[in-house]
């Protein structure tokens, strides 16, 4: 499979949400990939609200099967969640479990006004009712279960799409 | 022979002492225990890491501040929290320790957190639930005896990191009655497996175990030599109602001679942090001044040492 450029889908990805973000949007990005692209679409989009992160560590359906992660990063959200709109920022969307527990997370801080999704990419393979606002590249067809697609960055800052074989 | 804290993929199984736990797994509940300082600031204190889940609280011995933050931990976990009353228990009534744990078993417990006078029982009761097959169910030892407190040791090793970084260039001593204190082994046994390279022990003869040296540390017969360049002080409780027959003149000698004062913390270096368990004997093992000082972490080494047993309470959870 030919991989899309990163670059290119994060500057599609930042005007398909410029109509939709106002002065006082909040971008949270999840650990790792997400808060990569977060970062960058807090600068292309010029917010002013301090970006915030999540570590879904904590708040994943599969602890008791996989165990904690062992260097978790914590959540920090440096904002007032209550009555805020908010964009949770991940660089893929596959089963939607990780958005769920994003936003099982997020409501422990308060309760948002509206809360919107943005992803690079969406691999299909969906098993929850979850969907993105934004989303820069849809697969046509969704990847093998097997498969492994993730944002890489390097040295320079510069971001990569990566797929790994298991 | 296998270590009995470890299940056989090396995970931590129940956590019974910090002698034998491999660095890794200590430095692992360091990590984990960090991001679980900020749950406190949100607006719902609660991570749903052991919902579901039942802890039972099994003090044979009284606390409060442990207890307390053990089940403040849990709860923080969102886990199901019992509190035995064992003044009022059936062991009172005859009933032996492992009838009561097997009873408890039977409420579906999943973790016991367990004080008890005596050293050993909660190995006791891990070794139990081995042997019977239980081994979705934890067990936290929250100090038995003279032997360890673990999870006393590894807050003041988080403690130790927040305030000074590292470990590998630290000089620590600790004060006090060393003999009767399950706290210092607990300590000392964290601090050499992290790699501190000078461990010192400060206080009375008659109040070091005869072997005290073996345990990788100095002796210094006196405050003034051996808090000399210190970066932390680690003071421990006088413990009054473990010594038999006369072991101190009084605590007035003893706070003359032991007591941490302001003078005798000067020759520490100047940004040393001052460390104690809890409960203070003000005037006897620590004066007010210090106590109250800006060089004390005592009311920090509380908060931590909630983090520290969520992170401890969450990897015994997650298998």
């Amino acid at each position: 499979m030919q991989l899309p450029d990163a670059e290119q889908l994060i500057a599609v990805l930042a005007e398909s949400m410029r109509p939709k973000v106002t002065a006082n949007t909040c971008l949270v990005g999840i650990h790792t990939g997400g808060v990569w692209l977060a970062e960058r679409l807090h600068a292309l989009l010029g917010l002013s609200q301090p970006l915030g992160t999540i570590d879904v560590s904590f708040y994943r359906d599969d602890y008791s099967a996989k165990g904690l992660h062992p260097q978790p990063q914590g959540s920090k959200i440096p904002f007032d969640v209550e009555g805020a709109h908010i964009v949770i920022v991940d660089d893929v969307l596959y089963t939607g479990r990780t958005t769920r527990a994003a936003l099982n997370e997020l409501f422990d801080y308060g309760r948002p006004a509206q809360v919107d999704l943005a992803v690079l990419i969406d691999r299909g393979g969906r098993e929850l009712p979850i969907g993105a606002s934004f989303c820069a590249l849809t697969l046509p067809e969704p990847l093998a279960a097997g498969q492994n697609l993730q944002l890489e960055r390097d040295d320079s800052g510069a971001l990569t799409m990566r797929l790994i074989h298991a | 022979m296998r270590n009995p804290q470890l299940n056989k993929h090396g995970e931590l199984q129940h956590l019974l002492t910090i002698d034998g736990l491999p660095k890794g797994i200590i430095t692992q509940i360091l990590d984990i225990a960090a991001p679980f300082t900020e749950v406190a600031e949100r607006e719902v204190k609660k991570l749903p890491l052991l919902r579901g889940k039942s802890v039972f609280n099994l003090f044979f011995e009284n606390s409060t501040r442990t207890r307390t933050t053990f089940e403040i931990a849990a709860k923080r976990l969102s886990a199901d929290v019992i509190n035995l009353n064992v003044a009022t228990s059936s062991t009172k009534k005859g009933e032996t320790l492992l009838d009561t744990v097997d009873n408890l078993c039977a409420m579906q417990a999943d973790m016991f957190v367990v004080r008890h006078e005596s050293s050993g029982a909660p190995h006791l009761i891990a070794q139990h639930l081995e042997n019977t097959g239980r081994d979705h169910i934890h067990v936290v030892n929250a100090g038995d005896g003279r032997h360890a407190h673990p999870t006393q040791g590894l807050l003041d090793m988080y403690t130790i990191r927040h305030y000074k970084k590292e470990f590998h260039n630290l000089t620590v001593a600790i004060v006090g009655d060393v003999l009767h204190s399950r706290v210092a082994r607990s300590q000392i046994a964290a601090l050499t497996t992290l790699g501190v390279p000078e461990v010192r022990v400060i206080g009375p003869k008659t109040l070091l175990p005869t072997d005290v040296e073996k345990m990788g540390v100095r002796y210094f017969a006196s405050m003034e030599e051996g808090l000399k360049g210190v970066d932390v002080v680690m003071m421990l409780r006088l413990q009054n109602e473990r010594m038999n027959g006369a072991l101190l003149p009084s605590p007035q000698e003893f706070f003359k001679v032991w007591g941490l004062t302001a003078e005798k913390l000067a020759l520490a270096k100047p940004d040393a942090i001052v460390m104690h368990p809890g409960p203070m004997n003000r005037g006897v093992e620590i004066d007010s001044a210090v106590a109250d000082g800006n060089q004390a972490v005592i009311l920090p080494q509380v908060t931590f040492g909630i983090a520290v047993r969520m992170a401890v309470m969450s990897m015994l959870g997650s298998h």
